[in-house]
């Protein structure tokens, strides 16, 4: 994966298919300490201690489809790589958080890249619960929710040009705002 | 265009698009239009599926074609990614590997509006995955 973005599109289908009803991403910037961290949280199935285990491992996935399972694994090795840690917790029934930490300076930690094309796509696709998207850098916060988006759009196409338009617009118009490392 | 802050601008430009605008054909009857899914796994993702399933948003758009685009997991074709999957109204779903710009608007001018095959496909007796 090249981008923090990517990462995310990938990790929030496991919490998709975990049928998670509250999926939150938070990704929080910090010149001071030099951190960069990104938290997925979700209320969905969680795992047990044994499958919560197995599933950093690259050679374990829950799919039938096929035999390895790589989404974690890239992104703890890539936060790994750019002077970050990675941790992941999980109680059954109550959810699973997600945190990869980065160094902000470091120069492999991956670029943001353009989360206001992956959000879209994101709530484009995932109607069936709340997601939620939050960026805090020292200059503000920004914050947007797919259950937002419904309210204000009702039942008219996340398709059509105006609103697509729209809603990258609005993404990307109050990251800028905020200044977000890229 | 016009900046667009918050979510009560946003309400305005469908207020203002309102007219033109189509509700979600998903809500209504998904089997009435087509049906596009991108394979999104890490496999699809790392070979680019992003770009494809936003290039496959904007080209049905142009074309006025009524489509739901989604996402969907990994079909287990990793070796083809990106793959996207077709169900035309009516018909059986197909399922394209090594899909790039020039593929999609191969699918959409060949198979999407005239119905015929193109190069591509993965041949098998295809099921759509529930994950």
């Amino acid at each position: 994966m090249k981008t923090l973005s990517e990462h995310i599109l990938d990790i929030v289908q496991n919490s998709v298919s975990a049928k998670a009803t509250l999926i939150e991403i938070i990704v929080e910037e910090d010149k001071i300490t030099d951190l960069y961290s990104l938290i997925i949280r979700d209320n969905g199935c969680g795992m047990s201690k044994e499958t919560l285990a197995k599933a950093i491992n690259p050679f374990f996935t829950s799919r039938t489809t096929r035999k390895v399972g790589l989404g974690i694994p890239l992104l703890k090795h890539n936060a790994e790589a750019a002077g970050g840690s990675f941790s992941l917790e999980s109680e059954i029934n109550v959810g699973t958080v997600l945190t990869a930490r980065f160094q902000l300076s470091n120069i492999d930690r991956p670029p943001l890249g353009d989360i206001w094309e992956t959000l879209y796509l994101m709530f484009l696709s995932y109607t069936v619960g709340n997601l939620v998207y939050h960026h805090k850098t020292e200059k503000g916060g920004f914050q947007l929710s797919s259950d937002e988006l419904k309210e204000v759009l009702g039942d008219v196409s996340y398709q059509q040009k105006e609103i697509r338009e729209g809603i990258l617009e609005l993404i990307r118009s109050n990251l800028e705002e905020i200044e977000v490392t890229k | 265009m016009t900046k667009i802050k918050s979510l009560a601008d946003l309400r305005k430009i469908k207020e203002e698009a309102q007219s033109r605008i189509k509700l979600r054909e998903n809500s209504t009857n998904p089997d009435q239009v087509v049906q596009v899914k991108v394979g999104m796994a890490t496999c699809g993702i790392a070979s680019g599926a992003k770009e494809i399933m936003k290039y496959f948003v904007e080209e049905l758009e142009q074309e006025a074609i009524d489509a739901v685009v989604t996402q969907t997991g990994c079909m287990g074709y990793c070796y083809a990614e990106p793959t996207v999957e077709v169900k035309l109204p009516g018909k059986e779903p197909l399922v394209f590997g090594h899909v790039n710009k020039e593929k999609v608007h191969e699918i959409i001018d060949k198979y999407i509006k005239r119905g015929e095959l193109v190069d591509g496909i993965i041949p098998v007796s295809f099921k759509t995955i529930d994950d």
